[in-house]
């Protein structure tokens, strides 16, 4: 059972300085445009949420609507930090899957604070106290997954430097992508250390942005829609979780339980996998949640395009670049974009969207027919979704 | 209470369930996490003091607040050390060692020292 992607748009990702209702009015125009509808004919409206951006950011999906014009569509709100916008996606899916609705509009937008995320909320909670007590930022987690692909599997800062290369190669080529130089090995060598072994030209920004897609059931579309959403992965882990997520002081214990068979990210796609009834040999493309270059790496080991610790040698081979056998990130990925959060993952599906239809322009890769955006929504909140081409 | 110093020595506190055994850092409480374990009774425990490190790094410019940052500010260095009885992965700052003077795979045993505004905290050091 698919749901059909009538329609995508953006606005470009940057540092406006806007209210964020104004990027996602944007990218909810051209959506509907692209779709060929007006916004009345929108009988859903799910917002992506962003919660640094007051009550309107709350409530996103009451926001966009009444911007432009109540007209009694039925709504909802969501969050799931980075994972929100396909957490937006799934339950647009899932109502029109269930009947309930034809045609829906997705929509995420953020204006994001300039540098560190810091905490929202109590004194109590360990996003505050991780802080408080540690120091410990969002890019020092990143950078123990880094120093930990060093230990085990031998990777080098040259390695991660090889993603920000090729990524920047994409992002060079996208007009939705805030940074638009392509950038050097040594480039990267040259720009500050910021969380050991992670440069800042290894740790995705911060941005303003907005995505949106309009949905529809297949009866509603007709003949329209070459792209169609096979699957939407949105699992927690499996208890006991041994990686260090952010932003917990420590992992599970195994003390009680062994490990479960497969780590948390590679779970979020394999459910993914189950549910389209596809593999990763039948991908065309990918965009994963490069939060950092070597994270990027652990993406590839996890989604399956290549067994533990061969993800650098697979950068390396050219084959994850544009014009590879299997481009990962041909947006840019985050590294050209920056994280606007909420709407990140649904700007990966508008770009499996312009991929699959053919219409990636100086992008595009060869012959898409199947496309994976996974995501690590943190905190637990995976999240992962299949587009395909009916072409 | 994440943490005592008793004699010189400082041990993490954390929770122990009593019917599977599971461990908890920090402490938790309503019921055991473990989702085949229907243990109400998590015991105050405390944790191993050496460990093995599992991965570290370091902050090079001045955390945000809620941190309060030394002037003029010095790294803060992180580790995260695995404690092998507990299953357990634990973060905390590293006291007087860089991330030159790491390695994944090193002992560490916890000691404790003050934030830039005062307030004790658990930190992994060298091992004696
Ligand atoms: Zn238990």
């Amino acid at each position: 059972m698919s749901v059909v992607v009538l329609g995508a748009g953006m606005h470009p990702w940057g540092k406006q300085g806007r209210p964020f209702q104004e990027y996602g009015l944007a990218a909810a125009r051209a959506a509907l445009k692209d779709a060929g509808l007006t916004w009345p004919d929108v009988q859903y409206v799910v917002g992506a949420d962003t919660i640094r951006n007051g009550y309107p950011g709350l409530v996103s999906a009451a926001t966009f609507s009444q911007a432009m014009g109540w007209t009694g569509a039925r709504i909802a709100s969501c969050y799931a930090a980075c994972a929100s916008g396909a957490q937006a996606i799934d339950i647009a899916r899932a109502r029109i899957l269930a009947g309930l609705c034809d045609v829906a509009l997705v929509v995420g937008a953020d204006a994001a604070p300039k540098g560190f995320f810091t905490p929202v909320g109590g004194e109590n909670d360990p996003d505050h106290l991780r802080f408080r007590l540690l120091g410990a930022t969002n890019p020092a987690y990143f950078a123990l997954y880094a120093r930990r692909r060093m230990a085990m599997y031998g990777d080098t800062p040259d390695d991660f430097a090889a993603v920000k290369v090729k990524n920047s190669r994409a992002g060079a080529l996208n007009p939705y992508a805030r940074y638009r130089a392509e950038v050097t090995a040594e480039q990267v060598a040259a720009s500050p250390m910021v969380a050991d072994p992670l440069r800042l030209l290894d740790i995705c920004a911060t941005s303003d942005g907005g995505a949106a897609l309009v949905l529809a059931s297949r009866r509603y579309a007709g003949s329209r829609g070459a792209v169609e959403i096979a699957a939407v992965s949105t699992v927690t882990p499996t208890y006991p979780n041994t990686v260090l997520e952010l932003p917990n002081f420590a992992t599970d214990s195994t003390a009680a339980v062994p490990p479960p068979e497969n780590p948390f990210r590679t779970d979020i796609a394999r459910a993914a996998y189950e549910e389209a009834g596809l593999g990763p040999e039948d991908l065309s493309l990918a965009e994963v949640y490069d939060l950092s270059t070597a994270l990027e790496l652990d993406w590839y080991e996890d989604i399956g395009l290549c067994a533990r610790g061969e993800a650098a040698k697979l950068v390396r081979s050219g084959e994850t670049a544009l014009g590879g056998r299997l481009p990962v990130n041909p947006s840019g990925g985050l590294a050209s974009f920056g994280e606007a959060i909420p709407a990140q993952a649904i700007a990966q599906v508008c770009e499996l969207t312009a991929q699959l239809r053919g219409t990636a322009g100086p992008r595009q890769v060869e012959k898409a027919r199947v496309g994976l955006a996974a995501n690590q929504g943190l905190f637990g909140h995976g999240s992962a979704v299949i587009a395909t081409s009916r072409r | 209470m994440w943490f005592t110093v008793e004699d010189d020595l400082t041990y993490l506190v954390g929770s122990r369930c009593a019917d599977c055994g599971a461990y908890f850092f920090p402490p938790v409480a309503g019921g055991c996490r473990n989702p085949r374990c229907d243990g109400q009774d998590l015991q105050e425990t405390r944790l191993s003091r050496r460990g093995t490190v599992w991965s570290y790094t370091n902050a090079c410019y001045p955390p945000p607040a809620p941190f309060v940052a030394a002037e003029p500010y010095v790294p803060v260095t992180l580790a995260a050390v695995a404690l092998a009885e507990e299953g357990l992965v634990v973060l905390g700052q590293v006291k007087d060692l860089t991330v030159d003077d790491l390695e994944v795979g090193m002992e560490l045993e916890l000691t404790s020292g003050p934030l830039a505004d005062g307030p004790l905290v658990w930190m992994w050091g060298a091992a004696s």
